[in-house]
């Protein structure tokens, strides 16, 4: 027996990048839920009302420091009981969103901190509004510096995804599972799988660097 | 809920051990692999940079797959226990992102200590022991802290290879009385406890170590 079969490998591929296009499509649509949710997490955690403000850093607080996988059981096992039903693709995508939502909150906190007080002074003396305020005058100034995070989260949450699989999400990993128990070869699929994850992981990680490194103020 | 309580405990302790050995491993693999990465030789270099990256690139569950379906199988025919496979996977893993926050601590420690070491004529082997170590573990303990609580919950993943930690024990209760809420709230706060233990506790670390160092003097 070879030490890799690759004909075997061949005819799983495609398999196996059909799977991947939900693993992307996940970390596509669940950044795009953490990024706004962060954002207004991070907000309300900044905000002088304490009614906002301590709720906010609690929520934050307690899903930053709980495994990703009870949250998705959670969201999977006890909202039905209240008459949700959402699909398992459904349940994964809003859990991974939430828990990378608190992650990416703090990454805004850290951004909004970084204006200058001077800035927010002056938005308060020219008597903009508030959404006006960090639309037009905050958030620009924000985010830049906080790009290249972002970025890291994204690559953080795609190698999260294969935890969807527990909630019986077909996700790559999943697939490779599967493949891997029909034919009794796992070395293969599984194989595959981590070569997939380097690749974009690397590619990814180069993108944010590029980026870095054009975002430098000059 | 008083009849859940105890086998969630026994669940806890699992992921408590695994937790404790993980990061004993994790510590001793970021250590080496920063000094590999920081190394003169080149191919020892390669090989950290390899480690790390692949460690690093590929998702933790995919390592822990690989370690607990690929190897028992030939041409490898190596069978790890669950237990051993969780502990070194983990370890590895948090190992390879812990070598990037070494490499970063122990090239923050001042030059000049490396020079004084030198002139006191210190063998490289003691002067890493006695005066490298000491400030880039310290330098280190805050992200290290973030490392290991992203350990402890990455050990709810082992509960996908067999292993019967917290989340196993919470799955499986769920599974036999269907008191879902109960039982997932629960293992949640413990998860939520133990990660402000590693907290609390390293921070009393940090001040621990810092003593005498924060009082002035010489940096």
């Amino acid at each position: 027996m070879t030490l890799f079969d690759w004909t075997y490998a061949w005819q799983i591929l495609p398999d196996l990048l059909r799977a991947s296009l939900n693993t992307v499509g996940i970390t596509l649509v669940g950044f795009l839920i953490a990024i706004v949710l962060g954002l207004f997490l991070a907000i309300a955690r900044r905000s002088r009302q304490v009614w906002l403000s301590w709720p906010a850093t609690g929520v934050i607080e307690f899903i930053r420091s709980t495994p990703l996988l009870i949250q998705v059981y959670f969201l999977y096992y006890v909202l039905p009981n209240y008459g949700v039903s959402m699909s398992a693709m459904q349940v994964g995508i809003l859990g991974i969103g939430l828990h990378y939502a608190c992650y990416i909150a703090e990454v805004y906190r850290g951004g909004l901190d970084a204006v200058p007080r001077a800035q927010w002074e002056a938005v308060t003396a020219l008597n903009i509004a508030p959404y006006s305020a960090y639309r037009n005058i905050i958030l620009p100034q924000a985010l830049r510096p906080i790009l290249p995070p972002l970025g890291n989260y994204l690559v953080a949450m795609l190698k999260d995804t294969p935890v969807l699989s527990a909630i019986t999400v077909v996700e790559i990993m999943q697939q490779a599972k599967n493949i891997g128990s029909e034919n009794f070869r796992y070395l293969e699929p599984i194989t595959m799988v981590g070569l997939f994850f380097l690749a974009l992981s690397i590619a990814l990680a180069y993108l944010v660097r590029r980026l870095e490194a054009r975002l430098e103020l000059r | 809920m008083g009849e859940l309580l105890p086998l969630l405990i026994q669940g806890a302790w699992v992921t408590i051990q695994v937790t404790f050995f993980g990061s004993l491993l994790a510590i001793v693999a970021a250590i080496l692999a920063a000094l590999g990465r920081l190394s003169p030789w080149r191919a020892l270099r390669w090989f950290s940079i390899t480690y790390i990256e692949i460690f690093r690139g590929t998702s933790l569950l995919v390592q822990l797959f690989w370690l607990f379906f690929v190897l028992p199988l030939p041409p490898f025919n190596l069978e790890l226990s669950s237990y051993t496979v969780a502990i070194v996977g983990l370890g590895l893993h948090i190992g390879a992102y812990g070598a990037e926050v070494m490499r970063g601590a122990i090239s923050s420690v001042a030059k000049g200590q490396y020079e004084a070491s030198t002139a006191l004529n210190f063998s490289g082997y003691k002067r890493f022991r006695r005066i490298i170590l000491p400030q880039a573990l310290l330098a280190a303990i805050p992200p290290g802290t973030n490392l290991l609580i992203e350990l402890l919950k990455n050990t709810s993943l082992v509960s996908l290879i067999t292993l019967s930690d917290l989340s196993f024990r919470a799955r499986q209760l769920d599974q036999a009385t269907f008191q879902t809420v109960e039982i997932f709230s629960l293992a949640l706060v413990m998860y939520f406890i133990l990660a402000q233990a590693i907290n609390f506790g390293m921070r009393s670390l940090e001040r621990r170590l810092a003593r005498g160092r924060m009082r002035g003097g010489l940096s």
